[in-house]
């Protein structure tokens, strides 16, 4: 019987709300009673909802502006022992908020399936994410002079936790190394040789320090990796990003992973996921602030950034540049060549927005100044 | 007729339109023809057809107009013209003309693309415009152009095309010959109109021609003004200067060509003159050195005058300026209600209030005129029907007292009660700019109840704060419905309360509700300092206390109940509980009353609404410092004093970290440390080391505050959240403890040290900035130094932020300020577009809710 009632309810109320409702609700309430408190709540609801007109922008803009002056600039930031440096404070929020497509400090949170989650491998799969260039392979290089060779200790250890045989190492090598032979002495020792006539010593020196750079194996882009335990899981903080890469590996749980770029998330996910990602982020740093902000000022944000499907930073070169209106635009920055381009394809101002009726010293059209009154004035 | 502020509005600019001025247009809207660089004749007289020729407008006070007869101030003045003897490029479409050079055909003027694909380029550009705008038909453009650029035969007439590039930053070279800007405009005059669309140019808005200029439009002289200098002299406008230099350089390159000089001798005038357009509108060319004044400083031409912070769109069209309005320095007054703002008399007597005479309120207004302007409280004009001002002075007063009947406005003085808006800047928020009702009051400063120092974000260390006088009903009626300081309680940041009781207020209620009881008669006495004189529900007994007190602030059906902080004992102790509007338990703190926390204010403002919360706030801000009136409050130096146990305590915890430092160290030395994972052994020592003293500041901290001084002065303050925390007490008392530079121990100074009375290496917690002594006891010089190293850090981070930070609410402000609830619940932008289908998801706007959200407990509980 009481479902029928919430049933009634389930047009006038968010939903939130009425699980709200269900979820504080004495175990025994008489209809009759339910019937009240719903239409308590539902006056209470309608008592709270914005009036049309309210300038929630602005409202927004305040309530996320004004508590900037309180964040700090520090960039980096030591939480405990087993966190990474991350950018956080106001240079992140500014980064989020910009849509900057090259972000300081890139991460990404990697979700394992089960059982990788409750630390199976765990390291092991770490070291797979992470990517490595030849360079961590190595024990020692020594160059034979007179042979014009330069033979490579491998790290045994090392090659043994990402089980990587020599065989394969010297097939990646190969490919990079053009001009050279490569060859397996045993099974931890190389031996790099020009196969050049002229100064092949010299060639060998060159690709002494090129040969460390090569990249292996990994995740492309991911420089840093840690596993972390979080609640009663594990997962993989890493430095660097890399979503489409880590995605298509199997032990990844896809449908919690993320990474912190907003651009590649784009990508990779689509804009509805950017949009919750520049919530989680905004919150995050908020949160580390300890600052209070409601979720409505970030979703409105959020919802601004995205609205137009592609990510539109707070700046000249985004939101602002597709306001409809030229004065509006010109009194942001770089005023003339705003005007300019509009005298060129004789573009119109409707004056819809607030700054141009300012500055023409006419109500603007928020608020008090939405309505109008028409009535014939006597001459 | 209305007087001058009072205009009913008829109609309003709906939309503009922005477009060139075509040669035509430029000799129509032109008054008169410049032909001559002197400005005056000997008498001091604008020469006719000189710069400040009269046709244009005067700014002489005296001389009259020539094209609408009227005198300064009343002319707004009109544009005149210069024929140039050659055209110039305009430095604006400088990259327009080059590209549309490029990609039309040298000797056709057709665009570089065969006539069957222009329909379809044409449709394409279109489309993009009427559906994604401006921007992304600007984008489109230049792709297409890029694409053009390398066609080398015309598809039209076959002509062979040839590179044209620019030499910065108006010439035109096609393969190292230099394309005159005649041959410029020749070409440009080519293209056909049809085209002009594929590059986004609007033929009726502009012709691609007009961007090389032959004629010159001059700007009036009411936009130039001279200005005249103590010794008489008179000094030129900026532009003046620049247009003199335009005309004089353009009759000399006349001459010239009449009297057939040589081509070079043309060609240098000729581009002396493009340099001189070209400075005229944009000084800031990056390739041409800036125009300057005789002083060396750059002049100030057209684009100087729009662009930047002090232009003329920011400055004068997005900032307004107002009149009926004060600035000075404020002062706390708690004897003023939170809504009310403490005007200095003489502040009261130069701002005024418009009244309108009637026959009812004829002998009221009378009164302010027999007062005067010199006697409070008087009136400084009258405003007759037909907008004309006349001061009130001893000598009109009697006239003027005679002269009044309805219709009239008086501008009397401000008086208590009228509204005045109050703003301290920066004004971040909405809560910057409140209404208050005024109380004028003897002194110099403008007064405020210190309630309110916290939206505003002051303090009385030098603060100024300005005040405005509305003028007009709206404006009134406007502010005291919604800006008046009690509908901006809550802060529609967080849904909390922003306004609550700070500093000795809460000082006050603590002790009074901790502490405090008091014979019967100096309860009342104490409620009715406080401006409570409703005895009815107080106890009858001697003795109360001061739960019993503190209840009559209360309304009498209220109910709360705060829950505990945490488990500990003094939390649940502290805990409130209200019952019918007595305070049956718990200790009133920042908790409860402090603004930005607590759900007291809150649910009292829920309950009973914005007015009520004001007068019930009032009350207890006062109980709060009238108790401490009563009850005497200070903090002495010995309040940080250590007692025997707590010191020795301290010693031991610095001896036992010293100890671990040391240990840690010699661990890292020997190879045996545990490496943390993730890290490098480096890093592992110094997050142990820093663990270690921080614990040890911890501890240390724990020792001063558990001596069982809770009713010193200072731990009173701290306890009730008042002033200074747990941390500064125990750098008081205590130990300072270790200063933290880029989040790690101090590493900056010497070779492998910090200072010079270390030895190389040190790592110990000492040498790496740990200040093992309080602020009582003093630092020693080491630790001092560490200290000024991590306060100049510290206040570098902050000087760096306020610009950062003010840039970032500038940018969203400007970015979101269009957005809007629409009629439908949708949030709109600007042009009309959906961001959110329904406000924030539900729709609830913040500053009605609780925190947020819907109290749907106490709703329930409400009505079970």
């Amino acid at each position: 019987m009481s479902e029928a009632i919430f049933k009634e309810y389930t047009e006038k109320l968010p939903g939130k709300l009425l699980e709200e409702v269900r979820d504080n609700l004495p175990t025994k309430v008489t209809d009759a009673k339910l019937k009240k408190i719903l239409a308590a709540v539902e006056e209470e609801y309608l008592n709270t909802v914005v009036d049309p007109g309210e300038s929630v922008g602005l409202v927004c803009a305040e309530s996320i502006g004004e508590p900037g002056t309180q964040m700090t600039l520090n960039t980096f930031h030591f939480a405990g022992v087993s966190e990474m440096n991350v950018t956080t404070g106001l240079p992140r929020l500014i980064e989020i908020l910009d849509a900057r497509k090259t972000i300081k400090s890139p991460m990404m949170e990697v979700y394992l399936k089960e059982p990788f989650s409750q630390g199976e491998g765990i390291k092991v799969i770490a070291e797979k994410v992470k990517e490595t260039k030849f360079n961590e392979y190595i024990k020692e290089v020594t160059i034979d002079v007179v042979e014009s060779t330069m033979s490579i200790q491998l790290d045994e250890d090392k090659m043994a936790v990402v089980e990587m045989k020599t065989d394969r190492l010297i097939k990646i090598l190969a490919k990079s190394l053009k001009g050279f032979s490569l060859k397996k002495i045993d099974e931890t020792t190389l031996e790099v040789k020009s196969t050049s006539k002229e100064e092949p010593l010299k060639d060998v020196y060159r690709v002494r320090e090129k040969i460390k750079g090569i990249y292996i194996n990994g995740v492309r882009g991911v420089t840093q990796v840690l596993p972390v335990k979080r609640g009663d899981e594990y997962l993989i903080i890493t430095a660097g990003t890399n979503l489409k890469a880590i995605l298509k590996m199997e032990e990844v749980d896809t449908t919690r992973t993320v990474s912190n770029n907003l651009y590649e998330i784009g990508e990779v996910l689509g804009i509805e996921a950017v949009r919750e990602q520049i919530i989680r982020e905004v919150i995050k740093v908020l949160e580390a602030q300890g600052i209070g902000i409601d979720i409505r000022h970030i979703l409105l944000v959020a919802d601004t950034m995205t609205m137009s499907g592609h990510v539109q930073g707070i700046s000249r070169y985004g939101i602002v540049k597709t306001k409809p209106s030229v004065l509006a635009r010109a009194s942001f920055e770089t005023p003339l060549r705003h005007i300019f381009n509009a005298s060129i394809i004789g573009e119109e101002d409707q004056l819809n927005s607030v700054i141009e009726n300012v500055m023409l010293n006419q109500p603007v059209p928020l608020g008090t100044g939405l309505p109008g009154l028409i009535t014939k004035v006597k001459k | 007729m209305m007087s001058d502020n009072q205009h009913p509005v008829h109609s309003y600019i709906s939309r503009l339109q922005f477009s060139f001025m075509s040669p035509k247009m430029v000799k129509d809207l032109a008054k008169a023809k410049i032909v001559t660089p002197e400005l005056y004749d000997k008498e001091g007289y604008p020469v006719d057809g000189g710069l400040m020729d009269i046709r244009l407008g005067v700014i002489d006070p005296g001389l009259r107009c020539k094209t609408d007869g009227q005198r300064i101030k009343d002319s707004l003045g009109h544009f005149g013209y210069i024929e140039l003897a050659r055209p110039v490029i305009h430095i604006m479409f400088v990259r327009l003309v080059l590209d549309l050079l490029r990609c039309t055909c040298c000797s056709c003027g057709r665009i570089l693309i065969p006539q069957g694909q222009i329909k379809g380029f044409t449709d394409e550009i279109e489309k993009i415009g009427s559906t994604l705008g401006a921007n992304e038909q600007r984008a489109r453009i230049s792709e297409i152009m890029a694409d053009l650029r390398t066609i080398s035969k015309c598809p039209h007439c076959e002509a062979k095309q040839k590179k044209i590039t620019i030499e910065k930053p108006t010439t035109y070279l096609e393969d190292e010959r230099r394309i005159s800007p005649i041959e410029t405009r020749t070409r440009l005059e080519r293209i056909p109109d049809e085209d002009l669309a594929l590059f986004g140019i609007n033929p009726s808005a502009m012709r691609p021609e007009w961007a090389v200029l032959t004629v010159l439009p001059i700007p009036p002289v009411t936009m130039r003004p001279s200005i005249t200098l103590e010794s008489g002299e008179r000094s030129e406008d900026d532009l003046t200067h620049k247009l003199g230099d335009i005309v004089r350089i353009n009759q000399r390159l006349f001459e010239n060509i009449n009297a057939g000089a040589p081509e070079i001798i043309i060609e240098d005038l000729w581009d002396l003159l493009q340099y001189h357009v070209t400075t005229f509108f944009d000084n800031d060319v990056s390739q041409l050195p800036p125009a300057r004044h005789r002083s060396g400083q750059p002049l100030k031409t057209i684009s100087g005058r729009i662009k930047s912070k002090e232009g003329r769109i920011r400055h004068n069209l997005a900032g307004k300026r107002t009149n009926f309005s004060a600035r000075t320095v404020i002062s706390p007054d708690p004897g003023l209600d939170i809504n009310e703002v403490g005007v200095p008399k003489v502040m009261a007597m130069k701002l005024t209030v418009p009244e309108r005479v009637t026959e009812w309120n004829m002998a009221y207004l009378k009164d302010f005129i027999k007062n005067g302007s010199a006697e409070y409280p008087g009136a400084n004009y009258i405003i007759r029907p037909d907008g004309k001002r006349k001061r009130i002075t001893d000598e009109t007063k009697e006239a003027l007292l005679e002269e009044i009947e309805p219709g009239f406005l008086i501008e009397r003085h401000l008086l208590d009660g009228d509204v005045a808006l109050f703003n301290r800047q920066p004004s971040l928020h909405r809560m910057s700019m409140m209404c208050h009702k005024v109380r004028v009051l003897p002194g110099l400063t403008l007064r405020l109840n210190p309630a309110v120092c916290t939206p505003y974000n002051a303090d009385f260390d030098g603060d100024e704060m300005n005040l405005h006088i509305p003028q007009t009903e709206e404006a009134r009626a406007e502010a005291e419905i919604l800006l008046q300081v009690q509908t901006q309680i809550v802060s529609p940041r967080y849904g909390l309360s922003i306004i609550g009781c700070n500093q000795d207020a809460i000082t006050g209620n603590y002790i009074l509700t901790k502490y405090l009881k008091l014979p019967r008669n100096k309860a009342i006495d104490l409620l009715s300092s406080v401006g409570i004189e409703d005895f009815s529900r107080l106890p009858n007994k001697d003795v109360l206390t001061g739960h019993e007190i503190f209840s009559m602030a209360l309304p009498k059906d209220f109910n709360f109940k705060s829950k505990p902080r945490s488990d500990k004992p003094e939390h649940i102790e502290a805990a409130v509980e209200i019952k019918n509007g007595m305070l049956l338990k718990g200790i009133l703190d920042k908790n409860n009353l402090g603004s930005g926390k607590g759900l007291l204010l809150r649910t009292i403002h829920k309950q009973y609404g914005a007015d009520r919360t004001v007068t019930i706030l009032g009350h207890i801000y006062k109980l709060g410092i009238n108790s401490l009136l009563r009850y005497g409050f200070t903090m002495y130096l010995s309040d940080t004093d250590l007692e025997p146990e707590a010191k020795e305590a301290i010693e031991n915890l610095l001896g036992d970290a010293k100890a671990t430092v040391q240990d840690l160290i010699s661990k890292y030395r020997d190879g045996t440390l545990e490496q943390l994972p993730g890290r490098s052994l480096e890093e592992t020592l110094e997050l142990r080391i820093l663990e270690k003293l921080n614990e040890t500041r911890n501890d240390a901290g724990n020792a001063v505050l558990n001596q069982g001084k809770d009713q010193s002065g200072l731990m009173v303050m701290v306890n009730s959240g008042a002033r200074g925390s747990n941390i500064q007490v125990a750098q008081m008392g205590g130990i300072v403890g270790q200063q933290a530079l880029r989040g790690g121990r101090i590493e900056k100074g010497y070779t492998e040290r910090t200072l010079s009375c270390f030895k190389r290496g040190d790592l110990g917690g000492a040498a790496r900035g740990f200040i093992g002594n309080s602020f009582k006891t003093g630092l020693k010089p080491h630790e001092m130094y560490f200290m000024a190293m991590t306060g100049r850090d510290s206040m570098m981070d902050t000087a760096l932020r306020t610009p950062k930070s003010g840039y970032l609410y500038r940018r969203l402000a400007n970015a979101l300020q269009d957005l809007k609830v629409e009629y439908d619940e949708t949030t709109r932008d600007a042009a009309g577009k959906i961001v959110q289908y329904s406000y924030g998801e539900d729709k609830l706007d913040v500053s009605r809710s609780e925190g947020g959200k819907i109290n749907v407990k106490a709703i329930i509980d409400a009505n079970v």
